[in-house]
């Protein structure tokens, strides 16, 4: 039964998300803390380092952790705030389960029983309809640790395809992208590299909300001479003061890269030494762009020619420069080919693997990078390794010591997962780390789905949204509570260290699964007793893999402030044990890696990089007569992704309490609304309606709304469940949808607090 | 222990993200009991992203404390002004009204204004602020003269400041850009997406905050030019 027990207000009403605020020792300015810890903040990939104040095995407050290199004390208000995630009122302390007789819907029950209830249920419906009637839904807020143990979970103990993982939503495109050209897939610079450079491209990332420390880099950049182009449909905190602002129209990213790599080739701006020596496919892309003269990407992108000339003449002609890029072009059912897009740029010019000059893709959540690396992703075993090669299956089967041919094949995405669960061949749910009922499109299909499912069992430290269909809630743990590694922005591989203990019966979540694996009567390969002996089985495991952390240690990372992989415990060229201080920039001439074995600096065996054909293709569900205007949707920089931790952190709703669709000013003249009017959206898959909020900063074909809120205020409710035919990723950046005001207030609004 | 007199605060709009971690840094101030003591503007949300965060500007001679009818505000040897004292505030709002900047709030609950006091507590004993440590873009820098024109080198502290016949020096910097800018900030999406946009811009230039004190501007240093 996965269907709601009572009335959803009910389940809110006790479970939350309610707001703490600071108070008690936290307000005390006399609670001297009993220590700090050095460790790192919770929420997204650019993991700040920061000492939590612990007092009384609770966090009472935060101080600057100065010396990390990284971020230097700096934090974003999500950082500040993050330790009000602890001891919280909302805080799950006790397994619970559905149970419509009680008031709010869930009743509270031993740890054990849930394990053994657990246990059964997985057996039962594998027992009827096969193993892979089981799924897991992951995700890359979990340690690497977790991640590894997940993806083994489930092709070890549960034996089934089906895991996936909410970076489905996220990394993949960058990631699809950076293995067709470079053969790995990693940030090639740290970003010190940024500072000193002449031009920094940001292409689909709002910097200073999404990834707010990256900005400090930006503007040291510029202030030592950088020029900086910043493509958006929006004018955001980086766009505002930019040297050019690219106002790309939502889905077009592909041809705005093939129009200024046109530009390029028509006056010669191209590292052609570089190009021949050290890639391969660049005649088949100048083919392609020949068609994409300055003046059909104008009117495609929606880009003056004016800015995409001048794009083209910086980026063409300087000696040193940076590309990033974020969910703004991935999110795309084009996302791969836009990725590659960029990668194009950055190949013609021949400025990467060098000091100073790279491209780089930002991670999102915590554990972005890392989080897709280790085998929960539906494709891959640990070390980026591939589970329909067979070496890579008997390497990674005698790491786990079973046969090969027991080890299940490829799954499926976490969409197509939710597709199969709706058609009736997935029947169990597993999920962590993951709250799909908000964060994936055209949400009310998942609704259904997960009102299909014989047995959802949920590892959470809240109740999540979605969670709220659970038969079973296990108590897990906060990242403070628990140690391990993860591996952020810059392939920068860090620690996270323990603070306090988790309360009541809420335990560590690589424990629960164990605890699931052993009640199962499955333990092989699920007895570790630390975060650290399950890292040691992962270093086993990635070593000789593209993703290599063998020579990584707990120690190592204290001791150097992180180890950016890859960091072999061998020498991949003679083979003797090395002691190996990390990678942090790659693709350096001159450099050896496993896989060209010394024929070039690109993890191909010919040593060389992949230009790719990038194939601008419409949108689906793109603007129509019916539905004219552009949605895109993406965050804001007091909330993080499905909002399970954010929207319960009062200071971080109070700065931004209820999602507002911008809109330009033009666009609301038209349709007579003005600011903060209750406005009503459109798409084919259904309507919200929430306030309006009238800002010059948005194209005037294009609506913003972020999508970190539930139910009748999700965004997701309108997204188009379009995938990239690669890597799978939802189109959430673009979809047509129409707009009007609407007569009054939802009465949502009566009954709701801003953050539920 | 006096806050280090080599060490400065700098302001730098410019480099603003919104994103108030300074507001709630301040409030984790342990002296603070989860108050902020400085605030986050948007210029104009309608028309701009631009926000400025307000901190204490720290006046030579503090126009707060000179209108105070009841004495509450003190500034230190040191030169940091701190909040009203606790007897003698009436939480009248003169400070508030009178502040050029914008800085002091009264908190009507507590009948008092507080405001921000540097951190006092932290850069008496040699730490930075807790705002200016956050801030993601630096847009608060606390640091020497020294380090903010080796990181700096396209902007300039400046804080000597005209308000009408007032001319009003201050412990803390402003950055202004050291050229005369011609950049023009995005403001209006259209005006990115149109082919010959209208080349007007604001000139900027440190020169008017120069000007010698009580002169009044008789040029708007804000008035738009052509290119």
């Amino acid at each position: 039964m996965a269907t709601i027990p009572v009335d959803e207000l009910k389940v809110i009403e006790r479970f939350g998300p309610h707001r703490s605020s600071v108070t008690g020792l936290r307000l005390s300015t006399s609670a001297e803390p009993d220590r700090l810890v050095k460790t790192h903040c919770c929420f997204c990939g650019q993991q700040c380092g920061v000492q939590l104040k612990v007092r009384d095995n609770e966090v009472i407050g935060f101080e600057p952790w100065e010396e990390f290199p990284f971020n230097r004390g700096m934090l974003c208000p999500k950082g500040v705030k993050r330790y009000l995630q602890g001891a919280h009122a909302d805080r799950l302390t006790t397994a619970i389960r559905r149970d419509p007789s009680s008031p709010h819907g869930f009743s509270p029950m031993s740890y054990d029983d849930a394990i053994a209830q657990t246990a059964s249920a997985v057996a039962r419906i594998q027992g009827t309809y096969g193993n892979s009637a089981m799924a897991v839904l992951s995700g890359a807020s979990l340690t690497t640790e977790k991640t590894y143990l997940m993806g083994k979970f489930a092709r070890v103990c549960l034996r089934t395809p089906y895991i996936d993982y909410n970076g489905r939503l996220c990394m993949v495109s960058a990631g699809a992208a950076n293995k067709k050209a470079f053969g790995i897939d990693r940030t090639t610079n740290p970003w010190s590299d940024m500072v000193g450079t002449e031009v920094i491209w940001v292409a689909g990332s709002n910097v200073a909300e999404c990834s707010p420390i990256t900005t400090n880099y930006l503007w040291q950049a510029r202030e030592q001479g950088a020029k900086i182009i910043v493509q958006d449909p929006r004018i955001t905190p980086v766009a505002r003061t930019c040297d050019l602002y690219l106002p790309v129209k939502p889905g077009r990213d592909a041809a705005l890269f093939a129009g200024v790599l046109q530009l390029m080739i028509e006056h010669d701006w191209l590292d052609r030494a570089f190009i021949d020596a050290l890639t391969v496919g660049f005649d088949d892309v100048a083919a392609y762009c020949s068609q994409w003269t300055a003046q059909r990407t104008a009117e495609i992108t929606g880009v003056p020619e004016r800015s995409i000339r001048q794009a083209a003449e910086w980026w063409g002609t300087a000696q040193t420069s940076f590309l990033f890029h974020a969910r703004g072009i991935e999110h795309h059912s084009n996302g791969v080919q836009n990725a590659l897009g960029t990668i194009n740029l950055v190949l013609a010019t021949g400025r990467i693997g060098k000091p100073k000059s790279g491209y780089g893709t930002i991670t999102g959540q915590a554990n972005g990078q890392g989080g897709r690396e280790h085998g929960q992703k539906c494709d891959q075993l640990p070390g980026w390794r591939d589970i329909s090669d067979p070496a890579h299956r008997r390497h990674i089967a005698a790491i786990w010591g079973i046969d090969e041919k027991a080890m299940p094949g490829p799954g499926v995405d976490a969409y197509e997962l939710f597709r199969k669960i709706d058609a009736g061949e997935i029947k169990g749910l597993l999920s962590i780390c993951f709250n799909p009922k908000v964060s994936l499109p055209d949400n009310t299909f998942i609704t259904r789905a997960l009102e299909k499912l014989e047995f959802y069992v949920a590892i959470d430290f809240f109740l999540n949204d979605t969670a709220r269909h659970a038969d079973l809630v296990l108590p897990g743990s906060l990242q403070e509570e628990d140690e391990g590694t993860v591996t952020q922005v810059e392939g920068r591989v860090i620690k996270i260290n323990k603070a306090v203990d988790p309360p009541g019966d809420a335990r560590q979540d690589w424990r629960i699964i164990q605890d699931i694996a052993r009640a199962l009567d499955r333990p092989h390969g699920f007895t570790f007793a630390s975060p650290r002996e399950i890292f040691d089985e992962l270093r086993r495991a990635s070593k000789g893999g593209i993703a290599d952390y063998s020579g990584i240690t707990y120690e190592k990372i204290a001791q150097q402030m992180g180890v950016f992989w890859p960091c072999p415990s061998e020498d991949p060229e003679t083979g003797r044990p090395v002691e190996h201080a990390g990678t942090p920039r790659l693709f350096e001439r001159g450099s050896y890696n496993p896989v060209a074995k010394g024929t070039g600096p690109f993890y191909f065996a010919d040593g060389k990089a992949r230009f790719n054909v990038a194939e601008y293709r419409p949108a689906v569900d793109d603007v129509s007569d019916e539905f004219p205007l552009f949605l895109t949707t993406g965050r804001v920089v007091s909330q993080f992704l499905s909002g399970t931790q954010t929207r319960r952190i009062g200071p971080l709703v109070d700065r931004y309490p209820e999602p507002l669709i911008e809109m330009h000013p033009r666009l609301a003249d038209k349709l007579n609304i003005r600011d903060r009017d209750w406005t009503i959206v459109e798409t084919r898959r259904g309507m919200i309606t929430l306030r309006a909020m009238v800002v010059t900063t948005i194209r005037p074909d294009t609506i913003f709304i972020p999508y970190h809120w539930p139910g009748e205020k999700s965004a997701n409710r309108l997204t188009v469940a379009a995938q990239d035919p690669i890597s799978k990723i939802p189109q959430y950046k673009v979809c047509g949808c129409r707009v009007r005001k609407a007569t009054g207030a939802p009465a949502y609004a009566a009954v709701l607090e801003p953050q539920q | 222990m006096p806050k280090p007199d080599y060490l400065h605060f700098f302001i730098d709009p410019n480099r603003c993200i919104g994103c108030q971690a300074c507001v709630q840094a301040c409030t984790e101030c342990d002296t603070h009991r989860g108050d902020s003591m400085i605030h986050l503007e948007f210029i104009d949300r309608a028309q701009s992203v631009q926000t400025v965060p307000v901190v204490c500007m720290h006046c030579e001679q503090p126009t707060c404390a000179e209108v105070c009818p009841a004495d509450a505000i003190k500034r230190t040897g040191d030169g940091v002004v701190q909040s009203a004292r606790k007897p003698r505030c009436i939480a009248c709002g003169n400070c508030v009204l009178a502040c050029p900047f914008g800085v002091p709030e009264v908190y009507e609950d507590r009948q008092i204004m507080m405001k921000c006091d540097m951190c006092y507590d932290r850069t008496s004993v040699g730490k930075k602020p807790m705002c200016a440590t956050v801030c993601p873009s630096q847009a608060l820098f606390f640091g020497t003269r020294e380090q903010v024109e080796q990181l700096r080198p396209m902007s300039t502290p400046v804080n000597r400041f005209q308000f009408g016949r007032q001319t009003i020096s201050t412990r803390v910097f402003m950055m202004m850009p050291a050229e005369p800018v011609t950049r023009r900030p995005y403001v209006d999406v259209t005006a990115a997406m149109s082919e010959q946009p209208r080349q007007r811009a604001i000139m900027l230039t440190p020169a008017f905050a120069e000007a010698s004190a009580g002169t009044p501007m008789d040029v708007d240093p804000f008035a738009e030019v052509e290119l």
